[in-house]
């Protein structure tokens, strides 16, 4: 049961993916990524809720009978919901407005209570707390590919309204990639979200079997040098 | 699929006749990147690049694209639209035969929705509604340069709404009669667009004779227009009629080329009929309350969704069965 913390840091950001091996939480992922900072702006908030729900969940775990762990881990991570909603609501006013109901529906991410569930309820604060940030940072580094590609494709451009999040001091990050870009409608949509996970989840299965083949090939290569052994006819 | 290409020829001819070298244009563009992509995916799937490519499918699937892009769609809407259709549309889904939606409506819904100013206001004014100033002066090499080169500036005048968005958008405020004393609507139904489908339907009725398609969808599909013009859009002076319906959007070309693709719709013979019927209906639906001017593209679409269902409810009997009363007998 107990994993060692690289497994877990391996498990979150790459093996067991939220986004694209679980595929939980699909509805903030597909709506909100049209840019880069929206995507870092909910990444940052999941990671925010993820961490702190692992952690009271893990907390808490021991004094909290079976049959109704799920409601209390709901008002857990509803209670963190609330604090990240309202923290944007007083830093990031504009973000916010944007991002609109997608910053609530944090509580309904299945990959939280799942990762509460799964693992912060039968596991030490210490290992919990990296698994929530893991899970979450594999989960925002997602959102910020999809809002990348989505964003490039469907306006031209990178890190575009930066300041919305970082303060004026971003407001000339704006990478203008192609000029005089006729806007492709298709990407900014939903729709471009679909094709776009499609593409990395291919992506990335193509890489995991590129490197399994590549262990298979490892291990049945005959070591230089060796000998093997008869088992028939007399030994001369 | 070669008699499906010839069979285009007519109503392909009269678009070039109506709307200029861009027609042209755009199939030999979108032909040629067809073949190129259809030919690198399968490379890239390692499959026999010849043996597939000899079935022509990517050449109909390009030339039935590029007939439905406006005759000066800009080259990368030709592009996005034909990428779209092979590499995604078909060969995503396993190639020839595997590809639950058409791929060239899906090539032109996606530019569709992605770019509406190119893919709305491009179409050129039919030929004889130029002007004597203007007759030679869309020829071949300023086409050529307006469409890959963008030279925006050059084409203000030759451009003009297409009579179905004509008809929906002013009919509020005109009565059938005004309305069609407007020049696109010429003196018989819509300039040039007539001919186009009558061209298309001719077209049809060849690859019809040849037992190419058998009649089943084309016949749902017209049903299924008229009945609703006929039913919702009696009054002229309120709705578009069912002449303008028939002969001046893409109705002829979506009924007998698109509608009929054999892999995308449905199979068994009631099945077609509804198949087409449901398509007809939608086009009507979407054409009158819907956002867009035209809705071919998006009526097979939404039946491709359907063609399935229609296929599991619609199974022949089969020998020595009797047919079933309630579910399966």
């Amino acid at each position: 049961m107990t994993k060692s913390y690289g497994e877990i840091i391996k498990d979150g950001l790459w093996k067991n993916n939220p986004a694209l091996v679980q595929l939980l939480g699909l509805c903030p992922l597909l709506a909100v990524t049209g840019t880069v900072v929206n995507a870092i702006g909910l990444g940052l908030a999941t990671i925010l809720v993820l961490l702190g729900s692992n952690i009271a969940v893990s907390m808490i775990r021991n004094y909290v009978p079976e049959s109704v762990r799920l409601p209390a881990f709901v008002m857990i991570i509803a209670s963190f919901v609330t604090c990240a909603e309202l923290l944007m609501q007083a830093f990031t006013y504009e973000l916010f407005e944007i991002l609109g109901i997608f910053i609530p529906l944090i509580v309904t991410n299945c990959a939280i209570l799942g990762r509460a569930d799964a693992f912060a309820s039968k596991n030490p604060i210490l290992p919990a707390a990296l698994d929530g940030l893991m899970m979450g940072l594999g989960f925002a580094l997602v959102l910020i590919l999809l809002g990348a590609m989505r964003e490039l494709v469907g306006q031209g451009t990178l890190f575009s309204g930066m300041d919305l999040l970082l303060g004026p001091a971003a407001s000339d990050w704006e990478i203008v990639v192609f000029k005089d870009y006729p806007d492709f409608l298709f990407a900014v949509l939903p729709p471009g979200a679909f094709f776009a996970m499609g593409l990395i989840i291919a992506i990335k299965n193509i890489i995991d079997a590129r490197l399994k083949a590549a262990a298979e090939k490892k291990k049945d290569l005959v070591v230089a040098g060796s000998k093997r052994v008869r088992v028939t006819g007399s030994i001369t | 699929m070669q008699w499906v290409l010839l069979c285009t020829l007519p109503g392909f001819l009269a678009l070039v006749w109506f709307f200029g070298w861009g027609v042209f244009i755009n199939v030999a563009f979108a032909t040629l990147l067809a073949v190129s992509a259809e030919a690198l995916i399968l490379l890239m799937r390692k499959k026999p690049i010849g043996l597939y490519l000899k079935d022509y499918s990517a050449v109909v699937t390009a030339v039935l694209l590029a007939l439905a892009l406006p005759p000066l769609a800009p080259w990368w809407v030709t592009t996005v639209a034909v990428l779209a259709a092979i590499v995604v549309a078909k060969h995503l889904y396993g190639g020839l035969g595997q590809n639950p939606f058409n791929p060239a409506m899906v090539g032109y819904a996606l530019v569709l929705v992605s770019f509406p100013v190119a893919m709305t206001t491009l179409w050129t004014t039919p030929v004889p509604l130029l002007g004597a100033e203007n007759l030679d002066s869309l020829g071949f090499l300023k086409t050529l340069q307006v469409i890959f080169l963008g030279a925006n500036d050059l084409i203000d005048g030759y451009t003009m709404a297409t009579p179905l968005d004509v008809y929906k958008h002013e009919i509020s405020i005109a009565t059938a009669e005004e309305l069609t004393q407007k020049a696109v609507f010429g003196s018989h139904i819509a300039v040039g667009w007539e001919w186009v489908n009558l061209g298309f339907l001719a077209g049809g009725l060849v690859l019809l004779w040849r037992k190419i398609i058998s009649w089943h969808i084309p016949a749902g599909f017209f049903a299924g227009l008229a009945v609703c013009s006929l039913v919702f859009g009696w009054d002229e002076d309120r709705y578009t009629p069912l002449h303008l319906h028939l002969f001046a959007g893409a109705t002829m070309l979506g009924a007998f080329f698109i509608a009929t693709d054999p892999v995308s719709a449905a199979t068994s013979k009631l099945g077609k009929i509804y198949y087409g019927a449901g398509i007809g209906v939608l086009l009507y639906i979407i054409r009158t309350w819907g956002g867009y001017p035209d809705a071919v593209a998006f009526a097979v679409l939404l039946m491709n969704f359907a063609a399935p269902f229609l296929d599991y409810y619609t199974r022949p009997r089969t020998y020595g069965h009797r047919s079933a009363r309630r579910g399966i007998k």
